[in-house]
């Protein structure tokens, strides 16, 4: 049986949450262009973009352009400015979603150069073979600096790589292998070596086959003299891979799990030949994408979002300090786990978002030491939401802030107002879920 | 400002007269407190829009408020939870310079026992050198040190088992924190304080079903004006407007928009009662760093002499446990700064007469295994230290040191001599107050030691 197919109005409504969940959101337009080609069209143009471009003003910061590989902060902000410039919004989410599977942290790793290296790595293979691209993290030089895979050697064995690669990667915790399997695993794991520079940190990322146990290992009750290839092969095709393999990527698109036939359908197109961007497909033309509950933004996706919508410039490392507050700085996961998907919101990454809201819409800032005639309360709230392209609020949020907008007019001129009302909207409930 | 001796009233004082003319009308719909037993009112304090909150606030003057707030009954007692990230080697922590495998399983991570101090209740042990404060404590007889403290059939992943320490169960599926069960069954739905993290992000020990609980950077500066990023002149009234329109959508079937209207209420909510608050100094130095740990606890011992409705409170300890290469430095170093800031918070609250209040709890989510690696670190393990520390702690040892010789499993780790399960229940019951039968599934089969004096 395939996976069942959203069969309901494919509107702006329905673009936008597309927009959201597979993408930073919607420019201005974007999502009437994307509702007037159908679902099946909408998906395939997402997962089909044209080459690369960006709209708008270059990033930079205190006026100069981005050095990347080298200045504090610049790494996230390239890859925002793709985020928040560029035309292939799912590759890019898609990106961030490998980012927080594999997740690597520069506080470890030390480069920005090597952080980048494994972005573009991730990019490349986002929607290709699932197998070829969890290869190419294992051999990656920033995860084998992140997760010791450079300090595991023949003659002392370092588990890291060998736990994570079966738990968080390809399996799920204590699900089909056993603590044997780690250090079994761990030996197969061994040979890869790097050379430390005066200047350069490390470098010469290679195989020694002199540093590689070449004994016989048992890996989930197969005995051979594995290697690296065959730790992956053995995860990819260990029976209680796909599973988890495609609840967990779906769980980055819907926040509720797939239901046994859902999750059998998905199963079924997986393991044909572990390629991603079928998987993504179906998940994206899933009823439960469109009438199931909203998603939370993750932060870089509610700030890129802003960003994109109000075509605020990436023009400092103040972009990165907010991330940081709002729980989510690019290259700098918390841990091998990734972020916590489930619990973005508190007290304290709420007023981070609040301040990134803030700054997005400083460029629209009314003047308000200018004494403007009082407005009806309706009108104000009319023009403060066409600044977002209309999203849609629920009538208790727009009871509230009309409330709002009259009483504060008592005491305040209606610049003043509206300025508060924008911001009151970007950081609203129906503008943190989507 | 320095000054020891001011307490809640003085600080009511002074926002009166800071805050300028008159006394406010009562403010509608304000949010009951937290845990005091006693009503709450809320005041918008003259033209600068300040909101103060007051705990038993029956009657309108100054002198009234006052009054009420040298009234309130004795403040109830407080738990500090302090996390260990990455599982942070037992074997160094306290060391078993007196057990012959010790050097034998560490040959180039063992610790020289000259001019350590020794673990009184072990003549085996030693205390890592950067523990030196809390020795000082133990010494003080105000720390109870777990040497082995975990559960049966212990998890190796850093995420299942620290999970089983935030949920307080070997259950990879419960999705609310002890604490925040603690709260759930206690607490106060309109005091986001009561549960509160001194973090970026919420701890996930306090992730509650119901009750509203706050995480916060910086206590001193939750406000949602910032020149940086911009400025609102109706600030307060916006923050209102928000919590009007965030409340209906609380309790929404759809969690990702309740997710999103709560956060947004209960900023709103802190931001109320966290407005009147300044930090008062300390002439207790905290260790200087980089790193926000020390003058977190400096900010919590601040806000408890301010009276501010705070019951348990989770934070993140410097320092990278996770030592599978390279482990004597970084271990050092994290140690040296938690320890020692720890030291501090106790002198501070201790100072400020707030001792006896507070109970702190030190943990991790594993420990290492007993034989290091090849990349001079260690890898994960089974039963961990934990630490109580505090003026009312029955100071000494709980489980023992099970010993290199018969007390590693088939997997060479440290057997736990100590269920955390069992001290969750001993702190819920004589610490905290409650039935640990409803916080901590079946408390009742765990031994709860004897925590206080």
């Amino acid at each position: 049986m395939a996976t069942p197919v959203y069969a309901g109005p494919f509107g702006v409504e329905q673009a936008q949450r597309l927009l959201w969940r597979a993408g930073f959101g919607p420019r201005h337009g974007e999502a009437e262009k994307l509702a007037a080609l159908g679902l099946d069209g909408a998906v395939d143009a997402l997962l089909h973009p044209p080459a690369f471009a960006a709209v708008g003003p270059e990033p930079s910061d205190r006026g100069l352009p981005l050095a990347p590989d080298d200045a504090y902060g610049h790494d996230h902000l390239w890859w925002l400015d793709r985020m928040v410039r560029g035309n292939q919004p799912l590759v890019e989410r898609m990106t961030l979603i490998w980012h927080d599977w594999f997740a690597t942290s520069n506080q470890k790793v030390g480069s920005q150069k090597l952080m980048l290296q494994q972005n573009q790595t991730m990019r490349i293979g986002a929607l290709g073979s699932f197998r070829n691209l969890f290869l190419a993290m294992t051999e990656d030089p920033a995860m084998l600096v992140w997760l010791d895979g450079i300090r595991n050697t023949k003659r002392a064995p370092n588990e890291n790589y060998a736990r994570e690669m079966m738990e968080l990667f390809s399996l799920g915790a204590s699900n089909g292998y056993t603590e044997a399997d780690v250090r079994e695993q761990a030996r197969s794991l061994t040979g890869w070596t790097a050379s430390y520079q005066q200047g350069l940190g490390l470098t010469g990322f290679a195989f020694n086959p002199l540093q590689h146990d070449t004994g016989v290992k048992t890996v989930f009750g197969q005995a051979g003299n594995f290697d690296f290839l065959d730790s992956v092969r053995l995860c990819v095709t260990h029976p209680d891979h796909p599973a988890f393999f495609v609840t967990k990527l779906w769980s980055y698109f819907v926040p509720v799990p797939p239901d046994a036939a859902t999750l059998n359908a998905l199963v079924r197109i997986y393991v044909q030949d572990h390629q991603i961007q079928p998987v993504v497909r179906a998940i994206l033309r899933h009823p439960q994408l469109y009438t199931g509950p909203r998603l939370v933004k993750p932060p870089v996706v509610y700030q890129a979002g802003l960003m994109r919508a109000l075509q605020s410039p990436v023009d400092g490392t103040t972009w990165m300090q907010l991330a940081a507050q709002s729980g989510q700085r690019l290259f700098y996961p918390p841990d091998v786990s990734g972020w916590d998907d489930t619990r973005w919101l508190d007290t304290s990454t709420f007023r981070a978002r609040w301040f990134i809201a803030a700054k997005a819409l400083t460029p629209y800032r009314l003047d308000e030491r200018v004494t403007a005639p009082r407005k009806k309360a309706t009108d104000l709230l009319a023009a403060a939401l066409h600044l977002f392209a209309e999203p849609s609020l629920l009538p208790t949020t727009q009871h509230a802030l009309v409330a709002f907008a009259d009483s504060a007019q008592q005491v305040a001129n209606p610049h003043v107002v509206e300025n508060a009302l924008r911001q009151l909207i970007a950081v609203s409930p129906e503008l943190q879920a989507a | 400002m320095s000054c020891n001796d001011c307490n809640r009233t003085d600080l009511v004082r002074r926002a009166i007269a800071e805050a300028g003319r008159g006394l406010p009308e009562l403010e509608p719909g304000m949010p009951l407190p937290a845990g005091t037993g006693m009503s709450r009112r809320s005041f918008l304090l003259g033209a600068s829009g300040v909101a103060l909150s007051v705990f038993g606030g029956a009657a309108l003057s100054p002198r009234a408020i006052e009054e009420a707030l040298a009234a309130a009954p004795a403040a109830q007692p407080v738990l500090l939870s302090v996390f260990l990230a990455g599982g942070v080697d037992t074997l160094s922590l306290l060391f078993p310079a007196g057990d012959p495998l010790y050097t034998k399983y560490r040959p180039s991570l063992k610790l020289d026992p000259t001019g350590a101090t020794a673990f009184a209740p072990d003549p085996r042990l030693y205390w890592h050198p950067s523990a030196a404060s809390l020795a000082t404590l133990f010494g003080e007889g105000k720390v109870a040190a777990l040497p082995a403290v975990g559960y049966d059939h212990p998890d190796q992943s850093h995420f299942t088992s620290r999970h089983y320490w935030e949920v307080g169960a070997t259950d990879p599926q419960l999705r609310t924190g002890w604490l925040g069960r603690w709260l759930d069954t206690v607490g106060s739905a309109d005091n986001p304080l009561q549960g509160l993290s001194l973090d970026t992000t919420l701890g996930p020990s306090l992730a509650t079903a119901t009750m509203p609980v706050a995480a916060l950077d910086s206590p001193t500066r939750y406000s949602f004006s910032d020149s940086r990023y911009g400025v609102f002149p109706l600030e307060v009234q916006m923050l209102e407007a928000l919590g009007a329109l965030a409340s209906p959508k609380t309790l929404s079937a759809d969690p990702g928009l309740a997710q999103a209207a709560r956060a947004a209420r209960q900023s709103q909510q802190i931001r109320a009662q966290l407005a009147t608050f300044q930090q008062l100094g300390t002439k207790v130095p905290y260790p200087a760093s980089n790193d926000p740990f020390p003058q977190r606890l400096a900010g919590l011992a601040a806000m408890l002499q301010a009276g501010l409705p705070v019951r348990v409170v989770s934070i993140t300890a410097p320092g990278a446990y996770d030592t599978h290469a390279g482990q004597a430095q970084p271990l050092s170093t994290g140690l040296k700064l938690t320890m020692d800031s720890l030291l501090a918070f106790q002198r501070d609250l201790e100072q400020r007469g707030l001792a006896d209040r507070v109970l702190v709890h030190v943990w991790s989510e594993f420990g290492r295994r007993a034989q290091e690696n090849g990349s001079a670190g260690t890898d994960h393990g089974a039963a961990g230290a934990g630490f109580l520390i505090g003026t009312r702690v029955n100071g000494g040892m709980i489980g023992q040191y099970p010993g290199l010789q018969s007390g590693l499993d088939q997997q060479g780790n440290l057997v736990a001599t100590a269920d955390f399960r069992g001290l969750y229940a001993a702190l819920i019951a004589q610490w905290l107050g409650g039935d640990p039968a409803k916080v901590i599934p079946g408390a009742s089969s765990f031994q709860q030691p004897t925590l206080l004096r």
